[in-house]
């Protein structure tokens, strides 16, 4: 770790580097690319097929451009699309195989990946630039039945799995990023829980960009079968850098029958220094499908990172009686932008989803609430429930909401309610009469605004969430 | 405690308070009165530190210059303001925003913050005193209390954060006789020789239950009379237009 680098990093803590020696693709976006990749994590032939199939089809599309925040073209070219620690190539088999400065790494982010000083129960794959260096607790979850892996690791030891579900939620055809991720992810989280099954723990992964000139393509897929539960939390963080650096990952839920998932996210890449330079472009695509009857699906996303934020985690409704839920808290300071929202597709009849959104637009910043609720003909009896609100903080950021509403049949109701707020003087002036600072008078205000939505996370994270939502607005207020 | 010298306050380009004197000792109850627009909420923003004030005059606090505090480090330094509109903060529970309050406070007079539970224990004993069901205590700060609900919680609060010089600002106002007894018990049970109060408030009934040392006048930005306890009363038959 470099000293400087640590203490010229006041506001983002987690902005430091770690010297390892790498092991890189060769740059840029290329059929070499892939086939190194897939090589150098041992991938069958239908794999690399797979990602070649991907790759022929984002020759021929476009990168989307109908988003708010608009970015300088990226150089696709100009890329290593595959970065991993040298000591990391082969995978460790234990711990005492990791190099110790990544072990440190992640010690100095709060993310112990030694069991023995893990106390809260939480089970952690560490994603360290593009390869999973360590999961905890696997032996304990193992005797369960759950797979709790790498998804290079999936794809050797489970490939029945890996084949019948990746791609089937986001098709690799699906847009322009996530073709791209298709064609290059690298790794990312695997999780199976068998038929009637409580995941006994937290399950985590906590993504790491270290290396520069690197994107970071790392893909999850949550598969829990019949009548079982898992609640799965991400983190993410980055070292600052003055470039931009590309996120593009794919995530994938699937429940079956009376399944459950819940999927938490707490997102803080690097957002780029008060002026607005470098930061992660966070373009990630997140959907889940609820395959099964009574199966559920709920996101909750705490966003303050990332220099722009531009993702929709939604649900496919598609059994009869399922239920999707969207919690989110979008926050943006300095130059930061956020279009993040999500979509509830109503297949099946009966189906519910609930929208909570939360947006807090601070400085110069810039926050877009986008969501579609799209009720199909055959979705009896179904119900939305939606609601966007915006806090503004000074007369320099914006708050939007763009709600897409199709109803399709008239048994069905859908009900959106909007807000936008300016944060209170009075309020303020009350917490500061009762001996309350500025800094923490604006923390309670927009923790309160944000309740709804922390109250969903795990335990454990809620309070890291509250402490990281008022580091996100420190020094908003005058 | 506070002596105030030749205040003036201006905001948004009006002349408010003209000329204000006042001195306040340890153990005293003051009581402001005087009609609409006569300056009595100036003068309890201005003390509390509420921005937006032009400010000339002197105020000193226990030796201190009060302009060159900030509000929070006034409210750290034992004055409190019983707000006549207490703001609604959705979202934050009454328990939450009391013991963030108590804590901060605490912590500016180099105390020990209190935990959860010690938290919890305290402030069940003094919502007791006021008559407040711990219920009250759960839900979020102010937001669809009655008005004598949002007045019982100022108080309770004074009661909490131990503050040396009180302003009540109104804080009869919009209460029903139970409500202003509970109100005027909780002010008498924490009257001492080192703390003080300074009452506002439009009518005398207040004054029935707490027993004011001095009652002053207010009117156009200035003291125009100051008397005893019975100066409240002779107001109360009279009304203000032959002292202004």
């Amino acid at each position: 770790m470099k000293t400087e680098d640590i203490k010229n990093n006041k506001d983002y803590k987690y902005g430091f580097t770690t010297d390892v020696e790498n092991v890189r693709s060769p740059k840029g976006l290329s059929e070499e690319t892939i086939r190194f990749i897939s090589h150098i994590k041992k991938e069958p032939k239908w794999m690399l097929d797979w990602r070649l199939k991907a790759f022929n089809r984002l020759k021929v599309i476009k990168e989307p451009n109908w988003q708010k925040p608009k970015y300088p073209k990226i150089n696709y070219q100009d890329l290593y699309y595959y970065s991993a620690p040298k000591s990391a190539s082969e995978k460790p088999k234990s711990l005492n195989e990791i190099d110790p400065k990544i072990l440190e790494t992640y010690k100095k982010l709060g993310i112990p990946l030694d069991e023995q000083k893990r106390l809260n129960g939480i089970a952690v794959d560490a994603v360290f630039d593009s390869v999973s260096v360590a999961t905890t607790f696997k032996g304990e979850l193992t005797k369960k039945g759950i797979i709790f892996c790498s998804i290079s690791e999936a794809i050797q030891k489970h490939p029945d799995l890996v084949k019948k579900y990746l791609g089937s939620v986001i098709p690799l055809s699906d847009h322009y990023f996530a073709t791209l991720n298709s064609a290059v992810f690298t790794d990312g989280s695997f999780v199976y829980i068998p038929p009637n099954t409580k995941c006994p723990m937290e399950l985590s992964t906590y993504f790491r960009i270290n290396a520069s000139e690197t994107g970071q393509f790392e893909r999850t897929l949550i598969i829990a079968d019949k009548g079982s539960y898992v609640s799965y939390l991400e983190g993410c963080t980055a070292p600052m850098r003055d470039e931009n650096q590309l996120h593009a990952a794919n995530v994938e839920l699937i429940a079956l029958d009376d399944a459950e998932i819940k999927y938490s996210t707490v997102q803080n890449w690097y957002p780029g220094d008060e002026k607005g330079v470098g930061g992660i472009y966070n373009f990630v695509t997140k959907r889940g499908a609820c395959r099964g009857k009574n199966s559920k699906i709920s996101w909750t996303q705490v966003e303050t990172g990332s220099a722009i934020t531009w993702k929709y985690p939604s649900c496919i409704l598609q059994g009869d009686n399922s239920v999707g839920e969207f919690y989110s808290i979008a926050i943006t300071n300095n130059f930061q932008k956020a279009d993040t929202g999500t979509k509830m597709i109503h297949l099946g009849k009966n189906t519910k989803s609930k929208i909570i959104s939360k947006g807090i637009s601070a400085g110069n910043a810039d926050n877009m609430y986008r969501g579609l609720v799209e009720i199909k003909n055959k979705a009896i009896n179904s119900r939305n429930y939606t609601q966007c609100d915006s806090l503004l903080m000074g007369n320099k950021c914006g708050a939007h909401t763009i709600p897409y509403i199709k109803n399709n049949n008239a048994t069905s109701t859908i009900e959106h309610e909007a807000t936008t707020t300016k944060i209170n003087e009075e309020q303020l002036y009350y917490c500061n009469q009762r001996g309350l600072d500025q800094e923490e008078a604006v923390s309670l205000i927009v923790n309160g605004f944000c309740k709804e939505v922390l109250q969903q996370l795990p335990m454990e994270f809620a309070v890291e969430a509250q402490k990281l939502v008022a580091i996100s607005l420190e020094g908003s207020v005058g | 405690m506070l002596n105030i010298k030749n205040l003036e306050a201006t905001i948004d380009n009006k002349h408010i308070l003209k000329g204000l004197n006042l001195d306040i000792k340890p153990g005293e109850v003051h009581a402001i009165m005087g009609p609409n627009g006569s300056g009595k909420s100036t003068l309890a923003n201005v003390l509390s530190g509420k921005t937006g004030y032009e400010i000339k005059g002197d105020i000193k606090y226990n030796g201190e210059r009060l302009s060159e505090l900030s509000t929070e480090e006034r409210a750290q330094k034992g004055i409190f303001l019983a707000f006549q509109y207490p703001l609604e903060i959705p979202g934050v529970s009454t328990n939450t925003f009391l013991r963030t309050s108590l804590n901060s406070v605490r912590k500016a007079k180099g105390e020990k913050e209190l935990d959860t539970l010690t938290f919890l224990k305290l402030i069940k004993e003094k919502s007791l005193e006021l008559g407040i069901n711990e219920k009250f205590l759960s839900r979020q700060l102010n937001v669809g209390f009655s008005g004598g609900e949002k007045k019982k919680n100022e108080i309770l609060q004074m009661k909490l954060l131990k503050p040396k010089l009180s302003i009540l600002d109104e804080t009869d106002s919009g209460l029903d006789i139970d409500a202003l007894r509970i109100v005027a018990d909780g002010v008498n049970s924490y009257k001492n020789k080192e703390n003080a109060f300074l009452i506002i408030t439009h009518y005398q009934r207040l004054l029935d239950y707490i027993k004011p040392d001095f009652v002053h006048v207010l009117n156009n930005g200035k003291i125009v009379k100051t008397g005893n306890a019975d100066l409240g009363v002779q107001l109360e038959k009279t009304g203000y237009s032959n002292l202004i």
